[in-house]
Order: C-alpha cells, then sequence, then structure tokens
C-alpha cells in the first residue's frame, strides 16, 4: 500500500492535522512503510473467526439512574483557553 | 541519610511500622535523590513539598497504628495518571498546561493507602513509544549506561520516567502504564520488575487513555515482592470503568515465600524467533533451567499467531488512539492555537500540540477506520486477535504460565532507532502479545548483557492469576539474584 | 404525489426521529438531563471529555429503549454494541459521538398511522438505537465567536428510523403525531417539541410512480411537526423542478430555514463524511436476556391502539371520538376519569365538545384545565339525577370553566336547581293558561303549534328552572 499526497492530505483533514504540503510525500512514505508491513495479517485465515469484542468475559456493567455528578461549571471551564460568560468559545462556526 | 533510599520498598514499609524512620526522613532522602537525578529528566514535575505534607500525614497515622499499605512510602507517578490540582501532560505539548481537577482512581488507591507523591514521571507523548524519546519534555535517560561508554542510553518507553526513576534509587516503585508492553520493556531495560495486571485489574479511570481495548496500569518496582505490595494497593473493583473487572483483590503479597515445585512453565517456540540475539536466548534458555532448578516442569507450547500480534497491534492501537486524543482540540483545556476559523485552529493545535509519533499513529488510526479499508485492516486485526488469545487459551490448557525473554534486545543508545519506526516497534515484538489477550505479564531482571545492561525474562500468566505470575517471577527472582545496579554518574555531573 | 410539468411525481420520505429519552441523568454520566439550566451547570468531567473520563451505561436509558422497542412492536435485540462515530464539532466534546450503528438495540417494527380523512397507513420502522445528544452551539451571542454549552452533551436520545414509507406531508406529520402520542404512553419521551426532546431529520427524494428511488436529500433538525410539512412540502417541489430541467439531485445535508420556509444547502459543507465508526472499546456489549425483556414486556401501559379500541368495543364510542381521546395519553386519562361509573358516551360529548371547545379558545392544554375530570363527572351527575337540565348545565359549565369550582356549589349558590315538583308546577301552568285565554281557544281550536308558546311561558315564570319534561306532562294534561 502506498499512500498519495491526495490520500495523506484527507487522512490528515479527516484527523485534523495541519500538514505542510511540503511534508506530504515523507510522511506518506512513512505511513505507507507502516501500512506495507501491517498487510502481512492479509496472509491469516479469518473465515469463521468473530472480531474480539472485548478481552475481558464480563456483562456490561449498569449505572443507576440518579443524578450523582455534574455541577461544578467552574472545574469543567477551569483548563479552557478561552471562556465567556458560563461558555465555551471557539472561533465562529458557520452551518 | 543516604542509605534510606537503598531499601526496598517492603523494606522501607517495615522500617517505617518499626519507627526506624520516619516517613518525612524517607521522603526527604528521595526529594533529595529525585533533585540529584535531574540529569536523567526523569520527571515532568516534582512535588517534594507536597511530599513532604503527605508523609507527615503518613506519619500522624503510623503513630496511632493505622496506616495503609503503603503508609509513607514515597512513589513517582507517571504522568499519564490525572492528580488533582497537579499538572498532568501525557509527556504532551497539548496537555502541558493541564491541571486535572480530579484524582485516577489508581492513584487514590494509593493515596488511601498512605502513599506520598514524590512527582510526576516523564514519558512517551500519550504512551506511544518504547524509548521513552517522544516526549515533549525531552527524553528521559536510563541511569545504566555501557561501563567505560557515556554515551546515553534510552530506559525503555513508554513508562521510561518511572523506570528510570525507580532504577536511579530517588522513588521506591513508580506507577506504569503498559498499552504493548510499556511496563515491562523498560523494567528489562533498567533491572526492574515490572508488572502489567491482567486488563481490568486496575482501574482505567483518570489515566490518559491511548488505546482503551490494551491500556492497564501497574507498577515498576526492584523486587517482585514490592510488586505485589503495589499491585494490592493499585487495583481493585471500579464501578467508574465499564472494563473495570468486579473481582475481590487478593493479597498478592501473601502468595510470595512458597516455591514453584511441580508448576508447568510453557515454553512458546514461536517467541525464538530469527535474528534474536544469541545472548537473549542465552538468558531465556538459563530462565528455564532455573525453573526446572526450583522444581518446576517446562514444556513447550505453541502460540501459532504471535507473529502476527505486533501487526495486528499496530492497527487496533492506533485505531483507538485516533479516536481517544480526538478530544484534544484546543476547545476546553489545553493548548490552543488560534488559526483563520474553527478548523483551522483545529489544525494547527493538533499539528503543533502532538509531536511525530502521534501525529503518525494517529494518521494510521485514522486511515485503518476509514470508509473502504475498515474491513481490511481494523476487522482483520481484531480477528488476529482473537486467534492470539485462542492461542493463549490452549496453551494455558496444560500450563500454568508462560516463559519468554521480555524484549529482543538490552537498552540501546538514545537516537540508535528513532528514525525507523517499525525498527521501533520491534521493542514490544514478546509484550504484545499477552497485550493483546489482556494477560497478565511481569518483567523479571534476570542478567547483564555482554555490554553491562540489564535484561529481563518475562512470565505471562492466565487472565486474573497474576498470583500465579508472582509465584513464579519470585522463584526466578530468587535463582537470578540479580543485584546489579548501575553507577551513580548522574550524581556528579551537575 | 406532486403534479410536474412532466406529469405525476411520488414523494418518498424517510423519517429519523431523536426523542430524548425520560431519565433522570445522562445516557454515560451521573449529569443531570434538566432542561433549562445554567450553561454548563449540568455537564460532569465524563460529558466534556475530559482526560482519562470513561462511561458507564444508564440502566435506566437501556430500559427505556427496550420499553419503546416494544411499544413499536419491533424487535428486541439480545446482542448489541455500541460504537463511536468520529467527527469533529465543538458541542461534542471527544469529538465522537457513542452511538450504534450496525448492532442496535432495536431492529424492525411497525407503527399504524390514522389519517385525517379516516383511513390508515402501515409505517414500518427500520431499527431504534441509542445514542448520546451533543451540546448546544450559541452562534448569535458574538460577531466572531460561537458559545458552547455542554449542558444537554450526553443525554440519551432515541433514534428511531422509519422505513421510506411515507408518501406526503400529511402522512408524515400523522406519523410523528402517532409516534410522540406511543412515546408518551410509554413515558419514554416527554415529546416537547419546543424545548427540543423530540426532532426530526428528513429523508426526502421524489420519483416517477413504478421508478426505482431517486437521490434523497436529509433536513436536518426540524423541530415541528408543521415545519417537518413545509419541508417536505418545499423540498419535494425544488427536486421535481430541478428534475424537470434535466438537473441533478445532490444528495447532500439541508437545514430548513422557518422564517422564509424554504430548505438550503449547509454552507459548512464538510468533505464527504467518513465517521470511521468502530465498537467503543470503554464499553461492553449490551446482553439482554430474555426475562429482562419479558418483564418489561409484562409491565407496558395500555397503548392507544388497545385504547382506542377499548374505547369503541367496551364503551360504545365512535371510531372518530375514540381517536380524538387517545391521541394525547393526558385527555384518555382525563375521559376516564369523567367517564368513571358514567354514561361514556355523555362524558365523551362533554370531553370533546364543550371542554375542547372551551380549552382550544383558551389556548389550553387538558393538563391546564379549570375543570378537573372529578368536576366534570359532578356536572353530567346533576344531570342524569335532573337537578339541571341540558341548558343549566351548560350554563353551570361556563362557569366552572371560569372559575374552577364544583358544579354542585354553583347550582347551590345561584339556586339553579331544577324543580320537578309537580305541585308548583302545576300552580304555574294554571296561571299561564288563565293569563292566555285567547291562546288556550286557539290551541284547542287546532293551532298546535302554540304548546311550545306556553312551555316557554312556563319555564320563564320558573326562571328556567322547571323540570321541561314535568312542565309538557301537566301541560298535555290540561290543555286536553
Amino acid at each position: 500500500m502506498s499512500l498519495d499526497k491526495a490520500t495523506v492530505s484527507r487522512i490528515a483533514r479527516l484527523a485534523r492535522i495541519r500538514v505542510a504540503d511540503e511534508d506530504l510525500e515523507r510522511l506518506g512514505n512513512e505511513l505507507s512503510n507502516i501500512l506495507g508491513w501491517v498487510e502481512q495479517l492479509n496472509e491469516v485465515n479469518t473465515d469463521d473467526v468473530p472480531p474480539l469484542t472485548s478481552v475481558v468475559e464480563m456483562q456490561i456493567p449498569q449505572r443507576r439512574d440518579a443524578v450523582t455528578d455534574g455541577a461544578y461549571r467552574d472545574k469543567v471551564l477551569g483548563n479552557a483557553p478561552e471562556s465567556e460568560e458560563g461558555f465555551f468559545v471557539v472561533p465562529k462556526v458557520v452551518e | 541519610m543516604a542509605d534510606l533510599t537503598h531499601f526496598t520498598l517492603s523494606e522501607a514499609r517495615d522500617g517505617l511500622r518499626a519507627r526506624d524512620f520516619s516517613a518525612r526522613e524517607l521522603t526527604e532522602a528521595h526529594n533529595a535523590a529525585i533533585e540529584r537525578a535531574r540529569p536523567l529528566n526523569a520527571m515532568a514535575l516534582e512535588t517534594a513539598e507536597h511530599a513532604l505534607s503527605m508523609a507527615d500525614t503518613a506519619d500522624q497515622r503510623i503513630a496511632k497504628g493505622d496506616g495503609g499499605l503503603l503508609e509513607g512510602v514515597p512513589l513517582a507517578i507517571k504522568d499519564l495518571f490525572c492528580t488533582d490540582g497537579f499538572r498532568t501532560t501525557a509527556g504532551s505539548h497539548i496537555l502541558d498546561t493541564f491541571v486535572p481537577p480530579y484524582e485516577s482512581t489508581v492513584t487514590a488507591n494509593l493515596w488511601r493507602e498512605g502513599a506520598v507523591m514524590l512527582g510526576k514521571a516523564n514519558m512517551d507523548e500519550f504512551a506511544m513509544g518504547s524509548s521513552n524519546e517522544t516526549s515533549y519534555f525531552g527524553p528521559v535517560e536510563n541511569p545504566w549506561r555501557r561501563p567505560g561508554d557515556n554515551r546515553p542510553i534510552v530506559p525503555g518507553g513508554s513508562s521510561g520516567g518511572s523506570a528510570s526513576i525507580v532504577a536511579a534509587r530517588a522513588a521506591l516503585a513508580a506507577t506504569g502504564t503498559d498499552t504493548g508492553g510499556s511496563i515491562r520493556q523498560p523494567a528489562s531495560f533498567t533491572g526492574l520488575v515490572g508488572l502489567k495486571p491482567t486488563y481490568g485489574r486496575c482501574s482505567r479511570w483518570g489515566i490518559i487513555a491511548f488505546a482503551s481495548s490494551l491500556d492497564q496500569a501497574g507498577p515498576l518496582t526492584r523486587t517482585v515482592r514490592d510488586a505485589a505490595i503495589m499491585l494490592s494497593a493499585m487495583s481493585g473493583h471500579d464501578p467508574k470503568d465499564s472494563t473495570s473487572a468486579n473481582l475481590p483483590v487478593p493479597n498478592f503479597e501473601a502468595v510470595l515465600g512458597g516455591d514453584v515445585k511441580g508448576l508447568r512453565v510453557g515454553i512458546p517456540s514461536e517467541y525464538r524467533m530469527d535474528g534474536l540475539p544469541a545472548e537473549i536466548d542465552a538468558l531465556w534458555q538459563q530462565g528455564i533451567r532455573w525453573l526446572e532448578d526450583a522444581g518446576a516442569e517446562t514444556r513447550e507450547v505453541d502460540l501459532p499467531h504471535t507473529k502476527y500480534a505486533l501487526p495486528a497491534y499496530y492497527i487496533v492501537a492506533p485505531a483507538e488512539a485516533s479516536s481517544n486524543l480526538a478530544r484534544y482540540d484546543g476547545v476546553r483545556y489545553g493548548l490552543r492555537v488560534e488559526g483563520d476559523d474553527l478548523i483551522d485552529m483545529y489544525e494547527r493545535t493538533r499539528a503543533e500540540g502532538f509531536g511525530a509519533e502521534v501525529q503518525r499513529r494517529v494518521m494510521i488510526g485514522t486511515y485503518v477506520l476509514s470508509a473502504g479499508y475498515y474491513d481490511a485492516y481494523y476487522l482483520q486485526a481484531q480477528k488476529v486477535r482473537t486467534l492470539i488469545a485462542r492461542d493463549f487459551q490452549t496453551a494455558f490448557e496444560g500450563v500454568d504460565v508462560l516463559l519468554t525473554p521480555t524484549a529482543p534486545s538490552e537498552a540501546f543508545a538514545t537516537g540508535d532507532k528513532s528514525d525507523d519506526p517499525i525498527a521501533m516497534y520491534f521493542n514490544d515484538v514478546f509484550t504484545v502479545p499477552a497485550s493483546m489477550a489482556g494477560l497478565p505479564g511481569i518483567s523479571v531482571p534476570a542478567g547483564l548483557s555482554q555490554a553491562g545492561l540489564p535484561l529481563g525474562l518475562q512470565l505471562i500468566g492466565k487472565a486474573f492469576d497474576e498470583e500465579m505470575v508472582l509465584r513464579v517471577a519470585e522463584a526466578l527472582e530468587d535463582a537470578a539474584e540479580f543485584n546489579a545496579e548501575p553507577d551513580t554518574w548522574w550524581e556528579t555531573s551537575t | 404525489m406532486i403534479e410536474g410539468a412532466t406529469g405525476r411525481w411520488e414523494i418518498v420520505i424517510g423519517l429519523e426521529v431523536h426523542a430524548q429519552v425520560v431519565s433522570e441523568a445522562k445516557l454515560f454520566s451521573g449529569a443531570s438531563t434538566a432542561f433549562g439550566a445554567e450553561p454548563n451547570a449540568q455537564v460532569s468531567f465524563v460529558d466534556a471529555a475530559m482526560p482519562g473520563m470513561l462511561p458507564v451505561i444508564n440502566e435506566t436509558c437501556v430500559e427505556q429503549a427496550v420499553r419503546t422497542g416494544l411499544g413499536l412492536n419491533a424487535e428486541i435485540n439480545r446482542h448489541s454494541v455500541f460504537d463511536r462515530k468520529n467527527y469533529f464539532y465543538p458541542d461534542l466534546p471527544p469529538n465522537y459521538q457513542i452511538s450504534q450503528y450496525k448492532q442496535p438495540v432495536v431492529g424492525e417494527g411497525m407503527v399504524t398511522v390514522d389519517l385525517e380523512d379516516g383511513s390508515v397507513c402501515e409505517v414500518g420502522i427500520e431499527r431504534l438505537h441509542l445514542e448520546q445528544d451533543a451540546g448546544k452551539s450559541l452562534h448569535d451571542q458574538h460577531p466572531d465567536a460561537t458559545y458552547v454549552d455542554l449542558n444537554r452533551a450526553g443525554v440519551a436520545l432515541m433514534e428511531i428510523v422509519s422505513k421510506p414509507d411515507l408518501r406526503n406531508a400529511d402522512q408524515a406529520g400523522a406519523y410523528i403525531r402517532k409516534l410522540r402520542a406511543i412515546l408518551r404512553y410509554l413515558g419514554t419521551c416527554d415529546g416537547n417539541m419546543e424545548q427540543g426532546s423530540l426532532r426530526c431529520d428528513v429523508n426526502v427524494s421524489v420519483r416517477k410512480p413504478g421508478e426505482s428511488l431517486g437521490t434523497r436529500c436529509e433536513i436536518k433538525n426540524v423541530n415541528s411537526v408543521r415545519f417537518v410539512q413545509q419541508a417536505i412540502d418545499y423540498e419535494a417541489r425544488r427536486q421535481v423542478d430541478i428534475l424537470e430541467e434535466g438537473g441533478e439531485i445532490e444528495q447532500e445535508t439541508r437545514l430548513f430555514d422557518a422564517e422564509r420556509g424554504v430548505t438550503r444547502s449547509m454552507r459548512s459543507k464538510e468533505e464527504a463524511h467518513d465517521y470511521r465508526y468502530f465498537p467503543d472499546p470503554d464499553l461492553l456489549p449490551l446482553v439482554l436476556s430474555e426475562d429482562y425483556i419479558e418483564a418489561i414486556r409484562a409491565d407496558l401501559p395500555e397503548l392507544p391502539d388497545q385504547k382506542k379500541t377499548r374505547f369503541v368495543e367496551s364503551l360504545g364510542l365512535s371510531e372518530y371520538d375514540a381517536g380524538v381521546l387517545v391521541t394525547e395519553k393526558e385527555v384518555a386519562d382525563f375521559f376516564e376519569r369523567v367517564a368513571d361509573g358514567r354514561d361514556a358516551k355523555t362524558a365523551s360529548n362533554w370531553v370533546t365538545g364543550d371542554l375542547f371547545g372551551r380549552l382550544n379558545d383558551a389556548g389550553q392544554g387538558i393538563a391546564e384545565s379549570p375543570v378537573s375530570p372529578e368536576n366534570l363527572g359532578g356536572l353530567i351527575d346533576l344531570m342524569a339525577d335532573g337537578t339541571l337540565s341540558g341548558r343549566l348545565a351548560k350554563e353551570v359549565f361556563d362557569e366552572m370553566f371560569t372559575s374552577g369550582r364544583p358544579a354542585s356549589a354553583i347550582v347551590e349558590e345561584r339556586d339553579l336547581k331544577q324543580v320537578s315538583d309537580t305541585g308548583e308546577i302545576e300552580s304555574l301552568v294554571d296561571t299561564v293558561i288563565s293569563d292566555n285565554a285567547d291562546k288556550v281557544e286557539e290551541y284547542k281550536a287546532g293551532k298546535d303549534k302554540l304548546f311550545g308558546f306556553f312551555v316557554g311561558q312556563v319555564m320563564k315564570a320558573s326562571q328556567g328552572k322547571a323540570n321541561p319534561k314535568v312542565v309538557n306532562d301537566i301541560l298535555r294534561e290540561k290543555l286536553g
């Protein structure tokens, strides 16, 4: 598997990581090397093998429906790069 | 009082209980040792003052005779565990201002048992690395160096700071986390015991996630007994973690002091792979003889899908990481780099905030989950994972524990592998399979390489059978009689 | 069907309804779901996706989803999986939504929808799954910033996906109303569209009858039945116009502009969505036992369809009246309390007639009715025992609606009690006959119509309180 620049660019966009144009090729090569190496998994016959969902054999635990958390806005906002009037603030989103 | 840093954890605990010294004295000695060990760059944050106040509380409790398992014992905490009011960075620029308003369950358990926090240990960024060279705060050095050679050696990773600071005798023990080998491999590189418990044994709540289906907290210690004590304190059911096992916590220390007569030890033939250095293989054979001499039976077992564990891991772990790390976006905490608009802000923040290895893995993970590739990569890897887990199940029908090398090499020099990701990934070739199956594993220091660096052997046990792992580990430890220590070059280097 | 220049077009509509689950706490955290709190005051560290936080599922939310599935006559999946849907948005703190993708908790079901014209259509349910709501982005607080409130982030939603079985806006409206009624009967969603407890994504495509499905557009987050209907009508016409001009429909997400009544393309059009779903490794598969499901089934309340059948078959109501009464659970409950131990048809007439009329005029719902079911029942009782005539009863009802007082108190106070005492009425009749001797002659000469005149005079003399039946009987006797 060899990733072309357009693919690397698309993946970087999906991952929301800015990659300079001049770095696309180098990054593409690095990723291609790794993908080429992991592709040895294709040798393994996995017909009728279910994917592993969890290594622990247990039932999903469920919490009681009760308000036990929240109501500490200052702590929630305490690390925010920008907040105003109790809100998180981000650059304007256009819908 | 320099001698106070030369105890094992269990010796220090006993000394505290016997009032041979106070927790304050013990903590002061370790605070000083941490300060002297700064050349190792093992700590991301020193909390000396806080440590002293915790020590004073411990002394009061000891005076009343009601101390916990670790009352007054000073520890280093990997900087992946969120600590209430103390900066927690995961070794990343993107979190280098983050101060959690909450305490991870594992560290809360440690404090409940009376432990003292010396500080936060440096680590590979987001626990992604095998040499502790990916930290935003710079590489950690191994206290060990090749005799007659001043080149810095890596401590392994990702829990490199934890390993380094314990090996330098500046903390009695440290917490680590292990996703594919991040406790065991650094333990092997620094001459320590490193225990990765069964997935679900220690709560993941409050530990910054790398790969959720693999991450597991565990201790780095000088002895097997210390590991048992630490595990008893760290583990336990946590209703805040849906994958936390609802099982009672055994007194792990109580299983020690016995023997291994009649126990069946499996030797997986697939671990005898091409290119394994002769000295590693020789140490492994030595380990087999030690256990046989102690009365255990050894036998070959087959784990046919072993060679696929590493590539499967490098699909599953990055896939989960790509999603787990999406939350670092400059909105609610951590770094924000302003941009032209929201998306530009996201992209600049993450490009500047994440280092190269993290970016690489996030991109790989994004790719293997993306439309059209999911089945070929991620789904296939999870199917292979089922086969790996089945291999272990079959093997454990006939044996109680498996013995393998921990890592395929001794510790290497800083910079040696940092340009070749796949070569770096091979560090974890022997530790990843147990991680993929969620099984407990321990690395026990077993000898020195020809170059004079520590080497470990790994024991892998059945799920939730840490007691067996610890029992056999103790036998290995007794036989190996590993008591080498690194020269304290860092003490005089400044 | 809509008429275009090239002939008739069929509209194909599928709805994805997001229904907020009734629960105290959020789907995966212990933070409150209460509406209307200060911004970010109901946010846990889990909801804010702080580092190291983990989800633990709320048992009530699971139960509510199963209950809803059973109420929709749907298959309950014994094994379902929570997946992460990955996309970046500031009101989605982890930048993934925990949802269910390939293995939802509820599979196929069926809803019977009553249409205005009395006909019935069956709408298939494709699936129902549990997922987290997002927070709220406020774009109008600041000229170049968006404010984010995470109070809603993590609240449990049920996404209920219909099959593309709907063919016009009326059907879509009726389907949403029916679904809402079922959810409210079940107590699994309060159905409050103003507060956003029920939102719709509308998928619309058009085709020539008999042809295969056309390309669809999804209109996001429409929050009233009326808007859904407007959006469908506008969107279908837009698509027909494009196709008839030889254009092609672009598959896209659109927004409904309620002020202008139009749909428009989203400006922030993402590059092709690639959600990278995968099972959430922080959670285990949700496995439900037969016993668990059966216990919920055994506990299901009577649902609108069953209630309607009972009203018709056991209480003798008309299909129409029964249909009106069961639309809202509160109305049906109100009616049943009025009808308890009384004539059901009379009760139904009062509820659907006078009461609804007054409530409508006052712009009030049944919950705000000043007349309690007990008091309305009391009024009916006073009619039944002859205390009140129908005319007086209406008068009393009007006052009950204004004052909220019981009928008996009003009757007492205004001395409205009907007079049935024959002696008293007889003397009134005698007076009327003697005062109107000329009319009596005319009547006896065959002018039958004058009978009503005499009744009126007697009633007037009694100030309306005389029992009309008794008046009639005595008049007939006296006038021969």
